[in-house]
């Protein structure tokens, strides 16, 4: 069973339907007076925490202090963190910050992106594989393929995620430089700016299971962390990626490190699924590489960033400026993709929106959802608890809502013609 | 029960930008139907073209998709100008597309080639002058 990481306070739910409208999968309905998530069909984006008004959803994510065991702990920080601060101009004060509000070590996710955008350009050269490639870094994406684009699932690139990458080798390193550490002694911490990277390392990749061992939010760490900076104490550490390993913090970074002019990226989850369903239907030029982000502007947009994405992305250039393009290689002699960072598996099809698993009773369902639909206003008004009258007509024949009249408009308007949906719903 | 079941779309004409929304939309049909992945891409290509088609030469149309236990059929209707020569038509690279249409990346020649590709019957019905029905099959099993 899937788990997703978006978390509901029930207190403050209000019932109002901002996020059955705005939930991009239609994993949401009104129910009792309070939203329920359907976790099979949550693709962990984002959005409802983002438009709840009453701020009613969070992302389930671990508090620092809760993991005090772990007797050397690793801060893993996502590039996105660098955009976050005003007036930070190097990548050394924060990385210092890190050490001093508590980790014992810091490894820069960003290093491990570098890797991985030299794989990259590696895969795309190898040959029989499916193009184009579709990066497999936004949990978000991956999961949504799985759902909604079974046919693309072998254009994902089969190579791990730089957070996982980076997990190898900071377990890797704090061993050499620190013999005596046992491996239960070691926690590596992934700051995260988004909820979907917590699904993703509760659940993994297919049959992969993520190294890292606590996500914890940008948000929560953001207050502690600027104390610590402020503070003013010289740096201790010097930075360890450059240009390239920093840019996958915003939409189009890492399509553009990968040095070949045939790229596309698009952000936000609508652009994403009309890229997807041009692919799909084989009317996108010849692309070598696709790069998707669930959030508007890439990684900076997640829910538990602090900073808009678009100042995010502006002061990611400042502190870009003065790196280097690049500050970490494969060995020289390899001249392909290193076994490790491969993912032996890619998730499988999961047909989450099927009626019923016999066809003639699918087909006997969806007759009756036309019917239904006939009945109803047409204008998804969401009073129901369901995203649109579709959905409830659907919610309806699968037994998941007992009466019609449940729709608080019954019999007030009719106007459905086609057999379109309004919704961008799975 | 009825034994089929049928899917409705208007094509509209003047609307380039929404061109391919009702390939989109029959995708989203098939799957709740439980349609094997693949067959799902061979209806939603089909479609796909054959939407382009109506929206470059005949001002839209309808598309009907009908859903049988073994099969799928594919309509797509229009009151266009008809094909006047529909061998050439078919093959791969003829278009008759107009320059304006060829600069946003269409008109390559290959829609009819494609829809007859994806599907595994395809019958053209067409009247220059009065408009064109094309009608293809997607076996089920």
């Amino acid at each position: 069973m899937y788990k997703h990481s978006v978390e509901l306070d029930v207190g403050k739910c209000t019932g109002c339907t901002t996020c059955i409208r705005h939930c991009p999968t239609e994993a949401i309905r009104i129910r009792d007076g309070r939203a329920v998530i359907n976790e099979d069909r949550c693709i962990d984006c984002g959005e409802c925490i983002r438009v709840c008004p009453s701020n009613a959803k969070k992302a389930m994510c671990s508090k620092m202090e809760h993991y005090s065991h772990y007797k050397w702990k690793i801060a893993l920080p996502a590039p996105s963190l660098y955009g976050q601060f005003a007036n930070l101009t190097d990548v050394e004060t924060i990385l210092q910050g890190l050490l001093d509000i508590g980790f014992d070590d810091v490894f820069e996710v960003a290093r491990a992106a570098e890797l991985v955008t030299e794989c990259t350009r590696l895969y795309l050269k190898s040959e029989g594989i499916k193009k184009p490639v579709i990066s497999s870094a936004c949990p978000v994406v991956v999961r949504l393929i799985s759902l909604r684009y079974p046919y693309l699932r072998d254009n994902i690139m089969p190579i791990l995620p730089p957070i996982e990458i980076a997990a190898m080798m900071a377990r890797k390193k704090a061993k050499e430089e620190h013999p005596e550490l046992k491996d239960e002694d070691i926690g590596l911490f992934f700051i995260s700016p988004c909820a979907a990277k917590v699904s993703y390392i509760r659940n993994g990749f297919g049959s992969y299971k993520s190294k890292i061992d606590v996500v914890v939010s940008m948000k929560d760490i953001y207050f502690k962390l600027l104390g610590a900076m402020k503070k003013g104490e010289q740096p201790t550490v010097s930075p360890t990626a450059g240009m390239i390993g920093i840019g996958w913090a915003s939409s189009g970074g890492e399509s553009s490190a990968i040095l070949n002019d045939n790229y596309l990226a698009a952000d936000g989850i609508e652009n994403i699924n009309k890229v997807l369903d041009a692919i799909e239907n084989g009317n996108i030029p010849q692309l070598e590489f696709i790069e998707l982000n669930a959030c508007t502007g890439g990684c900076v947009g997640g829910v538990m960033t602090i900073e808009n994405p678009f100042i995010a992305r502006t002061r990611l250039q400042s502190v870009r400026r003065y790196l280097p393009v690049s500050l970490n290689r494969l060995p020289s002699d390899i001249h392909y993709v290193p076994e490790n960072f491969y993912c032996s598996e890619l998730p499988t099809y999961m047909p989450i929106s099927r009626l019923s698993e016999n066809f003639s009773e699918s087909m006997r369902m969806m007759s009756r959802i036309q019917e239904i639909k006939k009945e109803l206003p047409g204008i998804d008004c969401g009073a129901c608890g369901s995203p649109s009258c579709r959905a409830f007509a659907e919610d309806l024949v699968r037994g998941a809502v007992k009466d019609i009249t449940a729709c608080k408009m019954y019999g007030t308007k009719k106007t459905q013609e086609s057999d379109s949906d309004n919704q961008g719903e799975i | 029960m009825s034994e089929c079941l049928t899917f409705h779309y208007d094509v509209d004409g003047e609307d380039f930008t929404s061109a391919g929304q009702a390939s989109v939309q029959v995708k989203k049909n098939l799957r709740r139907l439980g349609i094997p992945p693949e067959i799902i891409r061979q209806v939603s290509i089909a479609m796909y073209e054959g939407e382009i088609n109506m929206v470059i030469h005949a001002g839209g149309g309808n598309a009907d998709v009908i859903v049988y236990e073994d099969r799928i059929e594919i309509i797509l209707a229009d009151k266009g100008p008809g094909i006047k020569d529909v061998a050439l038509a078919m093959q791969e690279g003829y278009s008759t597309a107009p320059d304006s249409v060829r600069s946003l990346g269409f008109g390559a020649g290959m829609g009819l080639p494609n829809m007859k590709r994806y599907t595994d019957e395809m019958t053209i019905d067409t009247v220059v002058g009065e408009g064109t029905t094309i009608k293809m099959v997607v076996k089920l099993r």
